[in-house]
């Protein structure tokens, strides 16, 4: 019957692109992270599987460690400053709550480059923060605020902070008030009654927020580039050196499918987690 | 009888603690922003000195040609993905939804994977293709590029739409003896235009704000305007980055206002973009 070709003709177009553009470039990707580094830059099609071998040589193996306690701790600082604020929302009346979730989504209207800069203005040997101590006598001359681990953490927190706050206010909303009363009326405390009751209910709007950022800020590139040096460098920035730079494709490449790999296992706990829940 | 009380009667989550964290948090969120405004009308070089208010920044960047070629090329990038990428996801979420075939959840989940992977990999994987077959870099690589990451995020908005979409009406339209063509363009669309209106605008601001998978898919002399930032930053230009900023920002604004107005005035849609 020719209804049973309908889709194909209208998922034709759009998944030839997605095809030749998305998974085309990841399957040639996947063979020269097995290839050879070739002269001049190039690529050598002979087997080899040094490029994964190398990866775990200490000098980038610290990286992709680097990568991931940044990565750790960013995604927990963001749960503890993005939960209490995600609660307070929530929890407020309606036009209040429409407000406060338009001021979380409006910086996203500024452009990445952009915020991530305005802390070099804030950070800076010349900046506001500087100033503000010699000003008031705690310093002599300006310390270095950036380019250390602070400064990247800072940076990764400041990015994904609204990634994570969004799925906790979505999760925090559904929980029925009823049970919070409930909870208050038989006698437990508001501490009790969030420990037991309101966290545990919102736990898979946490678990959304903490892969929503631990994601994109393990793949990293701009935070580290901006706001750190090349002691805070991590994998993106070191792909991106083995690409541009080094020009190390099948490495750079060995390394892609390592962050790929890493990413797959991060989400394929999350969607273990979730399916557990329903 | 008891009265039911109201939803938030005993003020959970309404502690002092918890709106002073709030704020900070708001403050945070919106301070860096907010000084690089403030800095675009100083004088000074430097962040640290007020040296008086001035619009000698603005007056530079509007003499800078290469701005002018980067806020082109990015416009000209902007439209051409923007139109693509939602013509190829309408197609893909129409067909996902009208029909059930082998292995659709496999073609659903490939959709999910842009959004996902890295955009270090994303970028560079293409760049490898492009090499490869000698795909000379520069906006059309770029457009490329950027249609292949808006792609998914059109399919899902449209998806949403198309969901609460009544599919007999389609039928009826067949049984009434209208072409597909009829029936797409007087019952499909108008019943999900805001769908595709709101997967558009959300492909455009990406195409717009994207950096990263630009920066590896172009070619000498095709500056966007986000690359152009970045050089500036490299290079250390602080006023006129604060001057570019501003503008950008009151002209996201802008669009977004009028965007938002009037979508709402045609259908209350705005709930798509909370979804993603």
């Amino acid at each position: 019957m020719s209804k049973n070709r309908q889709h194909i003709k209208i998922l034709f177009l759009p998944y030839f692109w997605l095809f030749i553009f998305f998974i085309l470039p990841l399957l040639i990707m996947f063979v020269y992270s097995f290839s050879q580094r070739g002269t001049y830059g190039g690529v050598k099609y002979i087997f080899t599987i040094s490029n994964y071998i190398n990866s775990f040589d200490p000098l980038y193996f610290k990286l992709f460690l680097r990568s991931l306690t940044y990565s750790f701790f960013s995604t927990l600082i963001a749960l503890l400053i993005g939960y209490p604020i995600a609660y307070y929302i929530a929890t407020s009346t309606a036009k209040i709550k429409a407000i406060l979730i338009f001021l979380v989504i409006l910086p996203f209207w500024t452009n990445f480059l952009i915020r991530i800069f305005s802390w070099i203005v804030i950070l800076g040997t010349e900046g506001m923060v500087n100033d503000f101590l010699i000003w008031i006598g705690l310093v002599e001359s300006p310390i270095e605020l950036l380019f250390n681990d602070f400064s990247v953490m800072l940076g990764l927190v400041y990015g994904v902070l609204p990634y994570m706050i969004l799925p906790i206010v979505a999760s925090l909303d559904k929980l029925d008030k009823n049970l919070l009363e409930a909870s208050v009326d038989l006698g437990a405390n508001r501490f009790e009654t969030f420990y037991k009751v309101t966290f545990p209910l919102s736990m898979q709007g946490v678990v959304t927020g903490i892969v929503f950022v631990f994601i994109p800020s393990l793949g990293q590139f701009v935070v580290p580039d901006i706001l750190g040096g090349t002691s805070t460098y991590m994998i993106g920035n070191t792909i991106s050196n083995q690409f541009i730079t080094v020009r190390n494709w099948p490495f750079g490449s060995a390394m892609s499918m390592l962050l790929m790999l890493i990413v797959s296992i991060t989400i394929s706990l999350y969607i273990r987690y979730s399916k557990k829940k329903y | 009888m008891a009265t039911a009380r109201s939803t938030n009667d005993l003020k959970f989550g309404q502690g002092k603690s918890l709106f002073a964290i709030t704020i900070l948090v708001l403050l945070f969120l919106h301070i860096p922003i907010l000084i690089l405004i403030f800095y675009s009308f100083n004088d000074s070089r430097f962040a640290s000195h007020w040296g008086g208010f001035s619009l000698k920044w603005y007056y530079k960047i509007i003499d800078d040609d290469s701005l002018w070629l980067a806020v082109r090329n990015t416009i000209q990038v902007a439209i051409v993905s923007t139109i693509i990428s939602t013509i190829l996801g309408t197609l893909a979420a129409i067909g996902l939804h009208k029909f059930n075939f082998k292995f659709k959840d496999f073609f659903l989940n490939i959709l999910y994977l842009p959004i996902i992977i890295p955009e270090v990999v994303m970028g560079l994987s293409m760049l490898i293709l492009f090499v490869l077959f000698a795909i000379p870099l520069g906006l059309m690589t770029v457009t490329i590029a950027h249609i292949t990451f808006s792609i998914s995020f059109v399919v899902l908005i449209v998806l949403a739409r198309l969901q609460s979409f009544d599919m007999t009406l389609e039928e009826a339209g067949a049984d009434l003896g209208a072409t597909q063509w009829q029936i797409f363009w007087k019952i499909t669309f108008p019943n999900i235009s805001s769908g595709i209106y709101a997967g558009a605008l959300l492909a455009l601001t990406l195409s717009i704000d994207d950096f990263l998978i630009s920066f590896f898919t172009t070619g000498p002399g095709s500056t966007t305007l986000p690359l152009k930032i970045y050089a500036m930053i490299k290079f250390g230009i602080t006023p006129e980055i604060n001057a570019v900023s501003t503008i950008l920002l009151i002209s996201t604004t802008l669009i977004l206002y009028f965007v938002g107005y009037f979508m709402n005035k045609g259908k209350k849609e705005g709930s798509a973009f909370l979804e993603i």
